[in-house]
């Protein structure tokens, strides 16, 4: 302590030391938590972005030239009672983030280097490393578009919950897609004619993939930030990415003398399922919303029907790459099932009807 | 083992290179051609050549380097409580944490969602890995300091303060220059925004006196925590000022686009030296009990850090690409630090308004003066007496020196730019913006509000620039209100509904602390309300009567 205070100053600075009005208020009190005591997520999170409607007494104090404030409800189409209700059901802050994502690249890390080193990419079957350049190679462009496009995303949100829960969608895609990139890179080092320059190829392409590139264009084109997130993880995820990830490579793979590839694309599975239960958590507050509740659920079904069309349209096409592999495991048509049935699911959660984009 | 042989020759095996890697990476990106993207953010510079990445990294190394920096950080706060740091620390420095720590972590989140406008802007995808790693920091910045909060606040004798920490950010009028900071990243046009105002400007030249020269201060007072995070926040920062310096270098050979960049680095240098020095300054020279005569005063770090590192290396060095430098603001801005007293002018300020802070601020002292005086010659003369009246008037029940007609102080006019009020008396302006009257500090801040953030600059549409919006004069919300119950609408009372969150000194003791009943019957008012109700000749008179300034009376 310093020689500037005088007897009435205790001896330490630390918690306790004096007893005195506000003494023991050792918690964030300007929130109402979302449970009984406040979570470490929600002290980091919970109002660091300002609200004229909470905190923010002179408002906003910088506009965009029409007048649009630095933050603005209108962003989205969505309306609601209380946007600051939504918390990420991940719970991700910072330390959270990085040790997940840490571990997901040491995983892969060990998997692809124990993998080399035991020769295994050698005995890939034949026509599965072609499939692996083609079409996993294609695959990781829509993984790199669905990225930037919530990099994109995470601007707009009216809270900082909304807006950390994209951001760390983003960081996930953005590592799956440098994922696939590398892994493909350093199976190019042990096979070879392993051609890295053919995946953009058949993105660009090959009529297998156009479809999905259009679905993906039509995310990344989106100017309604919830609509991005709506469409990537509603519907695109279930209908498209989890039936080529899961659907196919994670079913296939072995088959084809290969354990390297489903270890590294089950990183991306596992961030899926979390991105997923943020996005219901979001959608379902939005359809129960006590004032605006029916006028979102048919906003959802709009984006559903105009995503889930292209969506569709884009797994359909992609039903050749299932005959491709020379040992058979998985039927297209199966996983299909699937996929539809999970996205039925996912609606049921959150609260729409999802019959006109996969039937009965 | 036979001779020779070593682990990395059993595990080693060829891998892909750095700058393959990178190649690949930069690769996913594509042109679409079925639907295009909105450009949503606007801005009117032109962008025709793809940024380069300086830094090659690519996700697979960075996170779990991002992960053994954060074992470090949060190691280091471990070991800080087994030492028994808040036992040792200075309350004269942590209670100024209270305002640090509730500005910093919105400018932090406000550079991550930058990342989407730049993103989406820059063509090519080379650096698009760089923005994606620098909106990951941001969000890393912004929580690991809501975390150090939260351990002040859990850990240190005053929690209060703290406990409402981003309430408090909403409504202080200290807060207010840390928002125009952070809405200045990711509002209007999206290249003055999010790359010259934050990565050309704040990150490149400002973070140096925050995230640099502010830990040392924090460690000479007992705080090993400050240190510890801001150290690790900055070690990101270098990333950052290539990004800003690579899309930099991609705008800044069109020509088209010098006129306005010769605005942005006008206005963000002005406006960033405006705020943080004002803000910074103040808590490492007011913050602190270390009065060591050989450390570095902030005017000598801002020398070494702003004008010799940045001005001298960064800024200087554009002038090859034909961008006009202006060299008499840094000038200016360097004698508003050393001759005009800026520092000084904004910790007085930030003392007078105790009753609405939300932290403590006590009384310099004897061995403060002579410090003072020492650095910055002449200091005791001009704030000798200001400091002995802060002291006398810390008792409860005195009357603030505000409202105390007996020490001769004059309430500033704010700026309506930088947000800082006009402390250098003698540069205050005014000027009519669309039919009304504004105040400024100075008349580069009047130029900032008049002609940079206008839709027309020197005969060039610039339908992309923001515009100054909201309540910006925060007097304006309490005008006519009485101090007590604007400090009860603040939210800055403690839980026994009575006692002030803010004292004017470090006694831990409720008998010594001050309450409602001490501040009522005093009337705020809104400076700018006043000078906008007189006539055009009032005005003259009135701001020639400012300019001369105020002298604090001698106190007995």
């Amino acid at each position: 302590m310093s020689a500037t205070q005088d007897e009435v100053h205790p001896k330490s600075g630390a918690a306790g030391a004096a007893i005195f009005a506000g003494s023991d208020s050792h918690r964030y009190n300007y929130y109402e938590p979302k449970g009984r005591k406040a979570t470490h997520y929600e002290d980091m999170t919970v109002d660091v972005q300002p609200d004229p409607k909470r905190y923010l007494l002179q408002d906003w104090i910088i506009s965009f030239a029409d007048g649009t404030p630095t933050y603005y409800e209108g962003w989205t189409k969505a309306k609601s009672s209380d946007w600051h209700k939504f918390r990420a059901v991940d719970q991700e802050w910072e330390r959270t983030h990085y040790q997940r994502q840490s571990t997901i690249v040491g995983m892969l890390n060990n998997v692809i280097e124990n993998g080399r080193r035991s020769g295994a990419p050698k005995r890939f079957d034949r026509a599965w490393v072609k499939v692996l350049q083609d079409h996993l190679g294609a695959y990781k462009h829509a993984e790199f578009g669905l990225g930037t496009s919530m990099m994109q995303a995470q601007r707009y949100g009216y809270t900082q919950m909304i807006n950390n829960a994209i951001l760390t969608n983003s960081s996930y895609k953005l590592r799956f897609a440098q994922d696939l990139t590398l892994y493909l890179s350093e199976l190019a080092l042990d096979i070879e004619g392993l051609d890295l320059d053919a995946g953009k190829q058949h993105w660009l392409e090959d009529p297998i993939w156009q479809d999905t590139r259009r679905a993906i264009e039509a995310i990344m084109g989106a100017s309604d930030y919830l609509e991005q997130y709506f469409a990537t993880n509603v519907i695109f995820e279930p209908l498209v990415g989890e039936l080529f990830r899961s659907g196919f490579v994670m079913q296939v793979a072995a088959a084809q003398n290969d354990f390297i590839t489903p270890s590294v694309v089950s990183a991306a599975e596992g961030d899926y399922e979390r991105n997923l239960a943020n996005t219901v958590e979001m959608f379902s507050i939005l359809v129960q919303d006590p004032a605006h509740g029916e006028q979102n659920r048919k906003l959802f079904v709009s984006w559903a029907e105009m995503h889930g069309k292209l969506a569709n349209a884009a797994a359909a096409n992609l039903q050749p790459i299932w005959s491709q592999p020379r040992v058979k495991v998985a039927q297209f048509t199966e996983a299909f099932d699937q996929a539809k049935n999970r996205l039925r699911a996912i609606s049921a959660e959150i609260g729409f009807d999802a019959r006109a984009i996969i039937g009965d | 083992m036979p001779d020779g042989l070593t682990l990395n020759k059993i595990t080693a095996q060829r891998g892909i290179s750095v700058g393959e890697a990178t190649r690949r990476v930069a690769d996913l990106g594509w042109t679409p051609s079925y639907v295009q993207e909105a450009m949503t953010f606007p801005t009117d510079y032109k962008i025709k050549k793809s940024p380069r990445d300086p830094m090659k990294q690519v996700l697979r190394s960075y996170f779990p380097m991002q992960e053994e920096k954060d074992n470090r950080v949060y190691g280091a706060l471990d070991a800080a409580l087994r030492g028994d740091m808040f036992r040792n620390v200075e309350p004269r420095w942590v209670e100024w944490m209270k305002l640090f720590l509730a500005i910093i972590p919105f400018p932090e989140i406000s550079a991550a969602r930058s990342m989407a406008m730049v993103g989406r802007l820059a063509p090519g995808e080379e650096l698009r890995t760089g923005f994606a790693m620098q909106m990951v920091d941001e969000f890393r910045h912004s929580t690991i300091q809501m975390n150090l909060k939260k351990w002040y606040m859990e850990n240190y004798i005053d929690p209060a303060g703290f406990d409402i920490t981003e309430a408090a950010f909403g409504k202080c009028y200290a807060t207010t220059i840390g928002r125009q900071f952070a809405e200045g990243f990711v509002t209007g046009d999206a290249i003055t925004s999010a790359n010259v105002y934050l990565t050309v400007v704040a990150e490149t030249a400002f973070t140096n006196t925050l995230f640099v020269a502010m830990p040392s201060e924090a460690a000479r007072n007992g705080d090993y925590a400050l240190p510890t995070v801001f150290l690790s926040v900055q070690s990101d920062e270098s990333r950052h000022i290539g990004n800003g310096h690579s899309l930099l270098m991609s705008l800044i050979n069109d020509p088209d686009n010098h006129l306005l960049l010769e605005r942005d680095l006008k206005y963000a240098f002005w406006q960033n030296h405006a705020i943080v020095d004002a803000a910074i300054g103040t808590f490492i020279e007011y913050g602190t009990t270390d009065r060591d005569k050989k450390k570095e005063s902030y005017a000598e770090l801002w020398h070494r850090w702003i004008y010799e590192d940045y001005y001298r290396t960064y800024m200087l060095p554009l002038e090859k690409y034909g961008i006009k430098i202006h060299h008499d603001d840094v000038g200016a801005a360097w004698d508003r630090i050393v001759k005009h007293n800026y520092v000084h002018y904004t910790a007085q300020f930030f003392s007078v308004g105790w009753p609405v802070n939300f932290w403590r601020i006590e009384a310099q002292t004897e061995k403060d003066f002579e410090w003072f005086e020492a650095k910055y010659p002449g200091w005791y003369a001009e704030f000798g007496n200001y400091w002995k009246w802060y002291k006398k008037l810390s008792a409860p029940g005195e009357t603030n020196i505000l409202f105390n007609q007996d020490t001769g102080y004059v309430y500033p006019h704010r700026c309506w730019s930088c947000m800082v009020p006009a402390l250098i008396r003698e540069d205050f302006c005014y000027d009519e913006v669309d039919g009304q009257i504004y105040t400024y500090c100075s008349d580069i801040c009047r130029w900032t509000h008049k002609t940079a953030f206008s839709a027309e600059f020197e005969g060039r549409p610039t339908p992309a620039m923001g515009r100054f919006s909201g309540r910006r004069e925060w007097e304006t919300c309490y005008n006519g209100w009485d101090l007590a119950d604007a400090i009860k609408d603040l939210g800055f009372v403690r839980a026994d509904g009575q006692t002030l969150i803010p004292q004017p000194h470090l006694i831990f003791d409720d008998s010594k602390m001050w309450k409602l009943d001490h501040v009522r019957g005093h009337t705020l008012g809104s400076p700018l309300m006043h000078f906008r109700s007189l006539t055009p000749e009032q005005r003259e008179v009135a701001a020639a009567e400012y300019r001369k300034g105020f002298k604090i009376n001698a106190i007995n």
